[in-house]
């Protein structure tokens, strides 16, 4: 059973990548010379020809101090050990660089969610999630986070990220998710 | 062995043997009200019964609640009425035993409707077919859009005439619909009877709620409402759609649960990352903290004289099921096997603990004493979770879930053999039944 689903699973991930291949050989083809025709719904005075301006290299980045740029930058979830709530050691560098971006943005306000697989029964999972809410919570406050900018919750085993049965998804779905409720650019 | 046995006597019988899931009764052709009782292992006959449509309005619809009912107790095999001989019984005469004997009727129910000034009246007759005896007779009114519940009405007579136990059928079951694709579920409070009929919803699905519980009174639930920004324990009157919250506490509220006599709350409250039992007066609001451990403790329920409350705590490094005096007094461990045990919720009758039990990758429901003795697991499957007891303690209701599916409610008696999907095709999860109705 579960080795059938980890078949599936890694042909699903191959035609992933397939597609993926497929969209970045599309992108890489020349673009077209001319100008395509303008829409049937321009107005018919013609317009000056558009000339290319000078490309800049811009970073196209997240705005520093946004969600975004939290979520994309720095990192959202961290992830725990079967019915264990402790951080591990593999969480600190996320973790830390959480902190990091926390004390850099002073006025941003976090909502830590606790998480668990469904590998456990309701009422244990709030509370177990509510553990790891909290354990995330504690160790950004010791890195030197506020408590006040920091509320906690726990949604049990209610909001799977990943919604597959195995090792896998579960391992996903034990996690604490930092969300962002306030003070972000 | 041979002995003359009524039919209450053989019904006992077999409840008795279904209890101690040890023998079986093997039941042979009975002539007249001698019946070969053999003890057969691994044999359980349920009882071969008959009922005919009622005579008038919906007749057939009453004798079919009722033939469905007492099948999926089973304790009672309903004989398909192709095969009945005598037509068009009433209640006013004696029915031809004969007619009844031929096809093996050990019971014969039936029934005559009549409409008196806009009111259902329904006669209905229990027989004892090869005794040639009339068991029950009993008449019940009601309006005509309650059909249903006289139907249910009848089967508990019927059921409790013949096992000498309480029936169930006159029951509701509250439970957690759930709709729309995995990670995205919509979770509303709904209701239905115990057959899965008038299902309705109760909550709009705009919040996550879980664990609804009937209060002893059987108007007033109490649930758990989660929601990002804030999540609470309400109470709702299914009578008047009032909702009122338990209050606002330091951390997350859950696990609620009503004491026995409905004056009381005990749910956990979570600070800091540490959930412990606290218990509300409803009456002034005024709560008090029964556990005060590192641990997690949670899943509170009361025994049935209201002393006691077994609970879920992981204070021995993982999650067992732990009993104490209703005032915090004297905690003690009581489950002791090879796994995760979680969900303790005592039986009406108070000879039962059920539980939710992790072992070996799968989950099961199991019942125990409240002394820790006697544990057995009635079921097995990769997430079978959180029991509900019937008010007579002889069947429960949980959820069920394959990998990658929704949630199902099923059922199974106390014995573990007779489990089966509940007749209501929607995903569901935590239900919780009702006392019987007034």
């Amino acid at each position: 059973m579960v080795r059938i689903s980890s078949v599936v699973l890694r042909l699903a991930v191959i035609g992933v990548a397939a597609v993926s291949l497929a969209a970045c050989a599309h992108k890489a083809k020349p673009l077209p010379t001319t100008a395509p025709p303008p829409a049937a719904s321009q107005p018919s005075t013609p317009m000056p020809p558009s000339t290319p301006g000078p490309v800049t290299n811009q970073p196209t980045g997240p705005l520093p101090g946004s969600a975004q740029d939290f979520v994309v930058n720095v990192g959202d979830r961290v992830y725990f050990d079967t019915d264990a709530h402790d951080v591990r050691d593999d969480a600190k560098p996320l973790l830390d660089a959480q902190s990091a971006w926390l004390r850099r943005y002073p006025s941003v306000t976090v909502r830590i969610e606790g998480n668990c697989d469904e590998r456990g029964t309701r009422e244990y999972n709030l509370a177990l999630g509510a553990r790891r809410a909290n354990s995330v919570r504690d160790y950004l406050v010791s890195h030197g986070v506020t408590a006040e900018r920091i509320q906690t919750i726990s949604f049990g085993k209610e909001q799977p990220i990943d919604t597959g049965s195995g090792e896998d998804a579960w391992q996903k779905n034990r996690n604490a998710h930092t969300a962002i409720v306030g003070g972000a650019r | 062995m041979t002995r003359a046995v009524s039919l209450r006597e053989r019904l006992f019988a077999l409840l008795f043997t279904l209890l101690c899931a040890v023998t079986a009764l093997a039941i042979a052709l009975p002539a007249r009200a001698d019946i070969q009782v053999n003890v057969n292992r691994g044999d359980v006959q349920p009882l071969p019964i008959a009922v005919p449509a009622f005579g008038g309005q919906q007749g057939a619809d009453i004798a079919q609640v009722i033939s469905a009912n007492l099948q999926r107790s089973g304790l009672f095999r309903p004989l398909d009425p192709a095969s009945f001989i005598e037509k068009d019984l009433t209640a006013a005469v004696q029915p031809r035993f004969a007619d009844w004997k031929i096809i093996n009727a050990q019971a014969l129910v039936n029934g005559t409707i009549t409409v008196e000034g806009g009111r259902l009246k329904v006669d209905f007759r229990l027989w004892d077919v090869f005794a040639e005896q009339q068991l029950l007779g009993l008449q019940f009114t009601s309006s005509p859009e309650n059909w249903r519940r006289v139907a249910h009405k009848i089967s508990d007579a019927v059921y409790e005439r013949l096992t000498g136990e309480k029936g169930y059928f006159d029951t509701r079951v509250v439970f957690v619909a759930e709709s729309g694709a995995r990670g995205k579920v919509i979770k509303r409070l709904a209701i239905m009877d115990q057959d899965g009929a008038n299902p309705s919803y109760l909550t709009p699905g705009d919040s996550i709620v879980m664990t609804p519980r009937f209060s002893s009174n059987s108007q007033e639930i109490t649930y758990m409402s989660l929601r990002p920004d804030s999540s609470a324990i309400y109470l709702f009157n299914l009578e008047s759609g009032r909702r009122e919250s338990l209050g606002t506490f330091p951390g997350q509220v859950f696990a609620p649960r009503f004491s026995p006599d409905g004056g009381k709350v005990a749910f956990s409250v979570e600070k800091g990352g540490n959930s412990d039992i606290f218990v509300m007066n409803l009456s002034n609001h005024a709560s008090s903290r029964l556990t005060s451990d590192p641990a997690i403790d949670t899943s509170p329920s009361f025994s049935p004289d209201g002393a006691q409350i077994t609970f879920n705590s992981d204070r021995s490094g993982s999650p067992q099921i732990y009993v104490m005096s209703a005032d915090g007094a004297n905690p003690r461990r009581i489950s002791f096997g090879t796994g995760r045990y979680t969900t303790p919720v005592w039986s009406p009758t108070g000879e039962f603990i059920a539980f939710t039990k992790q072992t070996g990758g799968e989950f099961h429901i199991g019942v125990m004493r409240p002394d820790g003795t006697d544990e057995r697991l009635l079921t097995t499957s990769y997430l079978d979770e959180g029991p509900t007891w019937a008010p007579n303690g002889r069947v429960l209701m949980f959820s069920r879930e394959t990998p990658g599916g929704p949630p199902k409610l099923w059922s199974v008696d106390v014995t573990g053999r007779i489990l089966q999907p509940m007749p209501y095709p929607g995903a569901g999860s935590d239900p919780a039944w009702s006392p019987l109705l007034n």
